[in-house]
């Protein structure tokens, strides 16, 4: 062996290597949620674990039902997709078909600094004005509540849902807009019964992205939804969501424990959620660009 | 109804629902930019935090986030320019690329806290790093590899097969043409996605919270095996945790943090459009 191909051979695994970091990692991250956190399962068990109704890991005897928490995450999140998914779709559409090419380009910017400003900047601005807003316009005990959660995370939605509608709409064949021209449809009635239509996948895969960045927000939720571990009935109620716990918590928490582990465990049900709802968008996505 | 105000009408719809998407990020950038600025001078930017955070200055936070996303880049970029390397020039569409697509795919996914997790079970505890700027490094850096694997991958394929072709004619090795005639050519579109890995390690804190952030660390680290203060975590502790801050204190951090993410995001915004005008093929 020459020692260019040799050479070559070495260049070739580092580069391999750092090829299947990613599976790696992603495999680490699985094991390690598991190791640090299986042992609760085993101790409360799958089923009281995940709909038992009450979190009260520092009592004694702790209990760790995880449902008010799944709950709480869930309201939020519905609570945010209801607001972000019909604006963020108006707004592809607008952005990809509408908007003059420069009024385009301005607003794709800004959509993308959206996505930009930390979780943590929205959340101290929504604190600071949603929540006493929302405090005083339902006369609430306190403006920290899943419908502020709600309103705080579409905003953080909405860039993901936007940017990956629009690239699914962009996507859509000219044909079919020039035959709807051609058959006499107006430039809405185009937008709307054709392209629409023809995007539906890849508008739902964004719809899925943008629902799993609001599911695996903290630090915003953290903020403003006001940490109460209960079952809400409301949205005007304070919530806690599966995120803010385990950022809220840890910090207290005796490495190795049983609070520990449950916070883990929690750890890998976000990981699974997350993990399946980024499979169905990923099927959905390729659906588009195939066509 | 005519079919002309039917548009007209759906037409606005449309732009009022775009305006509320757009319109918060100028609300949110005004009120932080009016209320935060009066705070805004060289002793707050470059002063220690005093008498329990309601004096002074952020200085020790800002080096500390100015550490940690170098320590994540350093990670990071090579791992994931290699990563793309093998993507886009070696591999066949086969199963194991295939994986590896899911893997990027999911990793983007994995909330922000999961990450802390892992970072604290691997780093800190698993492998002894303790709660220190290493800790925090390695699970940013984690963190941001798929920003920089995308990036890259889609440099590396906008650099056209006939580059390959006439390195490969002219008797290069595979690793000679990648390195002469794509690898220059992709570098642009590599360093945009750099600069938004920077900026979103920059803003991240949720991964730091339980692998290196400290709630109170008056005086500068010293080695990567110590704790430091971290500017998105240091908001959220005198937003949250600590009652009484003074109002141009919070803001005026809010202020610095968001500065700092939005340069970093319209720099690489920026070059990406230059980048795109400038390409010659």
């Amino acid at each position: 062996m020459t020692v260019r191909k040799l050479r070559e051979w070495c260049i070739e695994r580092v580069i391999f290597t750092s090829g299947i970091t990613s599976i790696v990692i992603v495999v680490l991250i699985f094991i390690f949620l598991l190791k640090e956190g299986l042992a609760v399962f085993g101790h409360v068990g799958v089923f009281k674990f995940l709909f038992g109704g009450n979190w009260y890991p520092i009592s004694d005897p702790p209990q760790f039902g995880a449902f008010p928490l799944i709950i709480g995450s869930v309201f939020v999140t519905l609570g945010a997709a209801a607001i972000s998914v019909p604006i963020g779709v108006a707004s592809a559409l607008y952005i990809a078909e509408i908007a003059p090419k420069r009024t385009k380009e301005i607003l794709k910017a800004g959509i993308e600094l959206l996505a930009a400003i930390p979780s943590v900047v929205i959340g101290f601005i929504g604190m600071v004005t949603l929540g006493p807003l929302i405090k005083s316009v339902f006369a609430l005990p306190t403006g920290l509540t899943a419908l502020t959660g709600s309103i705080t995370l579409a905003f953080m939605a909405m860039p993901t849902i936007v940017s990956i509608a629009e690239d699914a709409i962009t996507a859509v064949p000219r044909q079919y807009r020039e035959a709807a021209a051609a058959m006499g449809a107006t430039t809405w009635q185009t937008t709307w019964r054709i392209v629409a239509y023809a995007a539906r996948p890849g508008m739902f895969a964004a719809v899925m992205l943008g629902i799993g960045r609001v599911i695996g927000e903290t630090m915003a939720v953290m903020m403003v939804t006001g940490n109460a571990a209960l079952i809400p009935h409301s949205m005007l109620q304070p919530v806690r969501t599966l995120t803010a716990t385990i950022a809220a918590e840890m910090g207290e928490t005796v490495q190795g424990g049983d609070h520990y582990a449950a916070l883990f465990a929690i750890g890998i049900v976000l990981f699974v959620i997350t993990f399946v709802i980024n499979g169905v968008a990923e099927l959905y996505l390729h659906r588009t660009t195939k066509r | 109804m005519n079919v002309r105000t039917e548009q007209r009408i759906a037409f606005g719809f449309l732009f009022f629902c775009t305006l509320l998407a757009v319109v918060p990020v100028l609300v949110i950038l005004g009120i932080i930019a009016y209320k935060g600025m009066s705070a805004l001078s060289l002793d707050f930017i470059f002063g220690m935090p005093e008498s329990g955070m309601n004096a002074g200055g952020i200085f020790p936070a800002l080096l500390g986030t100015i550490y940690l996303v170098t320590g994540a880049i350093c990670f990071a970029v090579p791992l994931g320019v290699l990563s793309a390397i093998y993507l886009v020039e070696y591999s066949k569409d086969n199963v194991v690329s295939r994986l590896i697509k899911l893997a990027i795919v999911n990793l983007a996914g994995v909330p922000s806290v999961v990450y802390g997790l892992f970072g604290l079970g691997i780093f800190v505890v698993f492998l002894g790093f303790g709660v220190s700027i290493l800790s925090g490094s390695l699970t940013l850096g984690i963190m941001i590899l798929p920003v920089i694997i995308t990036a890259s991958r889609e440099a590396l394929e906008s650099v056209p097969k006939s580059f390959r072709m006439v390195s490969f004619s002219l008797g290069a090795s595979r690793w000679q043409t990648i390195r002469h005639a794509v690898l220059p050519h992709a570098l642009p579109g590599i360093l945009t996605g750099t600069i938004l890995g920077l900026g979103r390690a920059a803003g991240e804190t949720a991964p730091i919270l339980f692998t290196v952030a400290a709630f109170y660390l008056p005086r500068l680290p010293e080695s990567v095996f110590d704790q430091t203060m971290a500017l998105p975590y240091h908001l959220y502790v005198i937003s949250t945790q600590v009652p009484g801050i003074r109002e141009d204190f919070r803001f005026g951090t809010a202020l610095v943090l968001l500065m700092l993410v939005l340069i970093l995001n319209l720099a690489a915004i920026v070059l990406r459009y230059r980048f795109r005008k400038k390409k010659r093929w």
